[in-house]
């Protein structure tokens, strides 16, 4: 029997992308309030599934080609990249750096480097929940 | 440079992460894997140079200062473990890549290789009990990943016990550091040793140390504890069961030496008293379990629970010739044990079964393979010269120093059981009649048989060049029996 799962489809449309936005939020609220690149990443991988459970697998792998262990792999990158950059200015390892930035539109804004390193666990986060979702998924 | 004692846990999780993107490129693979382990090598040859002649080093991160941040500190004796560490593996990894199959390699094995030695060097780098915690499970996430990987039956069904049993430990773990905070206020290694002699509840910081000897144990395989070892490490393929046997169970005597030596030092009428009654019963148990096998990996295996036993006979002690001696014999025991392990591989190939009753008179067409095997086997023992020699000696002497000199005598005769249990295998590989045996091209021979001759001829080196390292090895010993040079380190900057 075919289930219809009409407005579970029609909600999803909408609804992931008001978590993607809350993600983004969060992920940039994390400096000084909870949040962080780690929920944000969490709650991408939750938009990410919502579509997987609404649609199929395949489907979802043909709008979004990403291979998600390299994702992993380059998220990882870049949160040691930004992690050892303090080895370049010798001082001691994960030492953020920061400063304040007259931006356009955005007014005078504080722009860390520990943003950087929250990008990278933003990219971890979402690679592997969703190998780990995908590996148990995919096997019938 | 302050960072440098950050280099051996950073270079291979760079590199591990970079394997990452190209699984299928076999080449690749296996020349980037074998670059990170070289430049780990090479910062970790620094990193000694370092200490050796401006002491420890000592870095927090974050800049933030020294008891609220998260320390790294190398001392000598965690420098000695991290070299050790890594040449184990470079030989491993040299071993893997004939013996492991091409499958395993494509499928992200060399990633979880250097992920675990990040763990592994990381856990003997850090100066911080919570973030030991964390280093722990790095190497444990990518134990999991190697101790299931390839997928056989026999895999599947021991990683279950092995996940479990880590899995219990690591929630003991937590609990047993939220403990220690609440208690002391502080997580800093350093700092708990400054904090802990000025706390008047004895009892419950006894109670505590017991609880981190159990966890501990757990990860070192010490009587009861050893349980869910023999199991676990018999499944994986021989280089993975090398890695674990060598690296793994000694990240837990690590922590029991550090622990036990730098701060856990209230009340050593108890702690150090069970220590010692307990490394006694762990030998005696591994020794039963030497001796009642026929299957050779099986054999080796209990020898990693019986070497356990004898390190933390001698770090129980906590007198200079105790403690030089545990450090010696734990330097000395990575060595041996990948040795053996390779070797036993190679035999395992030779004769297509791991069963000394199917095998036999390996000598005539081996003769190379079968000494070399008889000077590790030796070497285990503690033969003198031999690496093994030095290390229990300090730690026989230790105990006759101290109080347990029943322990001492217990280490002697047990040694003659470990090396029968050893010789064992000699006899029934190498001597009587001939039996049918695989046969290899010299080519696929000689690529298993150098790294592991290499790793021996090290172990060799190691024994009768002890003069030689006797140095560094008081010096490491010196900072586990003088806690201040390390507090000094991390806290006075």
């Amino acid at each position: 029997m075919r289930t219809n799962d009409v407005m579970l489809q029609t909600a999803t449309k909408v609804v992931t992308f008001i978590i993607l936005m809350f993600a983004v939020h969060i992920f940039f609220a994390g400096h000084y309030t909870p949040g962080g690149g780690f929920v944000g990443g969490l709650l991408t991988a939750s938009a990410i599934v919502l579509l997987m459970l609404a649609f199929d697998i395949p489907t979802i792998k043909k709008i979004l080609p990403i291979n998600y262990v390299v994702l992993t792999a380059v998220g990882l990158l870049i949160a040691i990249a930004t992690a050892s950059a303090s080895i370049f200015f010798d001082v001691p390892f994960f030492t953020h750096a920061y400063d304040y930035f007259d931006l356009p539109l955005f007014g005078e804004t504080s722009l860390h480097s520990a943003l950087l390193f929250d990008i990278g666990v933003y990219l971890v986060v979402v690679g592997v929940t969703m190998t780990i979702i995908q590996t148990i998924g995919e096997d019938e | 440079m302050s960072n440098l004692a950050l280099f051996p846990v950073v270079i291979p999780l760079i590199f591990a992460a970079i394997l990452m993107l190209f699984p299928k490129k076999l080449h690749m693979q296996r020349i980037v894997a074998i670059a990170g382990v070289v430049a780990t090598l090479a910062s970790a040859l620094v990193l000694f140079s370092k200490v050796n002649s401006d002491g420890v080093q000592a870095v927090t991160l974050g800049s933030w200062p020294a008891p609220f941040g998260i320390s790294m500190v190398s001392d000598m004796f965690s420098v000695l473990l991290v070299l050790s560490s890594t040449i184990v593996t470079l030989f491993v990894l040299f071993y893997s890549i004939p013996t492991i199959g091409v499958k395993r390699e494509q499928s992200f094995y060399y990633p979880a290789v250097l992920f675990l030695m990040t763990g592994v060097n990381g856990a003997f780098t850090t100066g911080d009990i919570f973030n030991l915690f964390v280093f722990i499970e790095v190497l444990l996430m990518a134990s999991y990943a190697l101790i299931v990987h390839g997928g056989e039956k026999p895999q599947l069904r021991e990683s279950i016990k092995y996940l479990l049993v880590n899995i219990i430990s690591s929630a003991l773990f937590v609990s047993a550091v939220a403990y220690l905070y609440s208690v002391t206020g502080t997580l800093n290694m350093a700092d708990l040793a400054v904090k802990i002699p000025q706390i008047e509840a004895v009892g419950i910081l006894t109670v505590i140390a017991v609880l981190f000897l159990v966890v501990f144990g757990f990860k070192a395989a010490i009587f009861p504890l050893y349980f869910w070892l023999p199991g676990s490490y018999f499944a994986p393929p021989m280089a993975i069961l090398a890695l674990f046997g060598a690296l793994l169970t000694k990240v837990g005597v690590y922590a029991i030496m550090r622990t036990y030596t730098l701060f856990f030092t209230m009340n050593t009428g108890f702690t150090h008293e069970l220590l010692a009654i307990i490394a006694i019963l762990t030998i005696l148990a591994g020794c039963v379990g030497a001796l009642a096998y026929f299957d050779v990996k099986k054999i080796i295996i209990y020898n990693i629970i019986i070497a356990v036993g004898v390190i933390l006979f001698g770090i129980s002690q906590m007198n200079a010739a105790g403690v030089e001696g545990s450090i010696f014999y734990l330097i000395h025991d990575m060595l041996i044990k990948a040795a053996l392990f390779l070797l036993v591989g190679i035999l395992t190939v030779i004769f297509g079964t791991s069963d000394l009753r199917k095998m036999g008179g390996l000598i005539k067409s081996y003769p190379f393979f079968g000494w070399t095997f008889l000077v590790a086997a030796f070497g285990l023992a503690g033969i003198p010269p031999l690496s093994g020699f030095p290390g229990k000696l300090l730690i026989v002497q230790g105990g006759f120093e101290g109080t347990h000199f029943w322990g001492s005598l217990v280490i002697l005769a047990t040694s003659l059981l470990v090396l029968l249990s050893v010789v064992r295998i000699f006899i029934y590989a190498f001597w009587g009649e001939p039996v049918k045996i695989v046969t290899i091209d010299r080519k696929h021979y000689l690529s298993m048989f150098v790294p592991t001759a290499i790793l021996v001829a090290l172990t060799v080196f190691l024994g009768a060049g002890a003069e030689l390292f006797m140095p560094f090895i008081s010096d490491a010993g010196e900072v586990l029996l003088n806690p201040s040079l390390y507090i000094d380190a991390v806290l006075k900057e």
